[in-house]
């Protein structure tokens, strides 16, 4: 098995949408919001059924940068950054057997119903993770 | 009885328990949930007044459970009580019992993953909490593979052992999951390892010496844990690990369980491994390693299978033995899809003195590692070389 990182982005710096499906969401009715949170409610119960559900959460758009600025100093922020080129909206974690199946798994997610109850076609980024156990083989 | 000794006893018994109740034709899933029930009486009432026979005490319980268990289901379905169900009386002798549970757990039918899961809650007797923090994962997902491993293998009914080398793949994958916390299943597996080699010592017709040859291998890698990392999990490589940190006892056992096993003349992949292994660990210091054994080895296990891993492995042992010029040639032949091919091909073209493609070959190395201590480990080879440049 092996963890990955699928990442919801609000702008995306990767590939163009799919035409027609860039409404945003305040622009949908209310109903269509309700069908596509239920849809992303039952994606991760069903994949918490399939044993592949790690962890998800959704993200504020705003972020502040912070770093370290010398001992005894308090920290140093920049930011807030709404316009930034590229946000991350959420992400959700799986554990699978494949990268087919975690490539499966986002397609599912990117199918979420959207305006007009069609597909949304969001763009998914998915990221493999690097294993923290320390092996036994050489 | 205290609560530790409860514990432990409980572990080593509720496999044993689990598997005479399969062996009498008991549904899987049935009979775990069964045996589960039971011990969690055993914890209410062993430290109070524990049994004289704590396996019949559980078994006696258990089946009382199983049976309850099919009569509120035939109640609910409004079918006969099916108390003829309750599983015959039978012989009771562990070894069987070891493999056929291992080789219930370790179905064709099921993923890798859900293979290891159930053979760890199932035969290991761990905790669904304990296997979900070894794995890095939420309680409730590992309790949905468990649960749903347990229903694929439902309904199969078989007395006898299933295919011993499905059950040696599923041990060698749990072995080499190494540790992340708590659980250390380099241990679990090597303990379930060993109840398989006692199981099948019961029964020498039957007795695959590649049995033998896995726990050998095991017991050889496994003898140099304590060199092979530093303490903030850095990974140091086999020729620079400070060999008095090797378990000198753990290597005599690995050598003499692999020399039973060779001695019975069916050679197989995983003894040949452990030949491989066994003359690293002979070895006082690295520079007299017997690189011509072990290269004979590697051919053997070329004929044995035609793994690209072993091809892979095989060309750093040609380029000890011929030089790293010979060693890069062999590797040409190699796929180089591999994930570790980038990292062979670093050290050889460093062995070779050629510094600026062993650079570019670490760095794609390091792109292609799979866990944070190789990553690490192949970024500091290139930063080496390029300090000495």
């Amino acid at each position: 098995m092996a963890k990955y990182l699928l990442l919801k982005h609000y702008r995306r710096s990767g590939p163009a949408p799919v035409p027609g499906t860039d409404a945003p969401m305040d622009e949908w009715t209310p109903e269509e919001i309700t069908a596509h949170i239920d849809y992303m409610r039952r994606f991760a119960e069903k994949l918490t059924e399939r044993g592949e559900f790690v962890s998800e959460s959704a993200l504020l758009p705003e972020g502040t940068f912070v770093r370290y600025d010398g001992e005894g100093r308090p920290p140093v922020t920049d930011g807030p950054f709404a316009e930034t080129k590229d946000l991350i909206a959420g992400f959700m974690i799986i554990d699978v057997e494949s990268q087919e199946r975690a490539y499966e798994a986002a397609a599912e997610l990117s199918a979420a119903p959207g305006q007009g109850g069609r597909p949304i076609y969001e763009w998914l980024e998915v990221r493999p993770f690097l294993t923290e156990s320390l092996t036994t083989a050489e | 009885m205290h609560e530790d000794q409860v514990n432990d006893l409980m572990r080593t018994l509720a496999p044993q328990v689990l598997g005479v109740l399969v062996r009498r034709g008991a549904d899987f899933g049935g009979a775990e949930d069964a045996v589960q029930e039971a011990l969690i009486e055993a914890v209410r009432h062993w430290p109070d007044s524990p049994p004289d026979d704590p396996k019949a005490w559980l078994l006696r319980v258990a089946g009382r459970k199983l049976i309850d268990a099919q009569r509120s289901e035939a109640a609910r379905r409004r079918r006969e009580e099916r108390v003829g169900d309750e599983p015959p009386p039978g012989p009771t002798e562990q070894a069987d019992d070891t493999l056929l549970l291992l080789s219930r757990c370790c179905h064709p039918a099921l993923s890798p993953a859900s293979a290891i899961a159930l053979t760890l809650r199932a035969v290991g007797g761990l905790t669904t909490a304990q296997i979900a923090r070894a794995f890095l994962v939420p309680e409730a997902t590992m309790a949905q593979r468990i649960s749903r491993a347990k229903r694929t293998i439902s309904g199969e009914r078989f007395d006898t052992p299933g295919d011993v080398r499905a059950v040696l793949h599923v041990l060698y994958l749990i072995f080499n999951e190494g540790f992340t916390g708590e659980i250390s299943l380099a241990d679990e597996a090597i303990r379930l390892t060993r109840q398989l080699v006692a199981a099948e010592a019961a029964e020498p017709l039957r007795m695959d010496p590649e049995i033998a040859g896995l726990l050998a291998l095991m017991l050889l890698h496994h003898a140099r844990r304590a060199a092979r990392y530093t303490a903030s999990g850095e990974l140091v490589p086999l020729d620079q690990q400070d060999r008095s940190l090797w378990d000198t006892s753990m290597i005599a056992e690995g050598v003499a369980v692999l020399q039973g096993a060779l001695a019975r003349d069916r050679l197989g992949e995983y003894q040949a491994q452990a030949a491989i292994a066994a003359l690293h660990d002979d070895a006082p210091t690295a520079d007299e390693t017997d690189w011509p054994q072990i290269l004979e080895w590697y051919d053997e296990l070329t004929r044995l299978t035609d793994s690209p891993v072993v091809a892979l492995n095989r060309a750093v042992a040609v380029g000890q033995v011929d030089g790293p010029r010979a060693g890069l040639a062999a590797l040409a032949d190699v796929d180089p899809s591999l994930s570790r091919w980038d990292a062979v091909a670093a050290h050889l073209y460093e062995r070779a003195d050629d510094v600026p493609r062993a650079i570019e070959h670490y760095l794609t190395a390091a792109d292609r590692a799979s866990s944070k201590a190789e990553l690490t480990h192949l970024i500091k080879q290139a930063a080496r070389l390029r300090a000495r440049a």
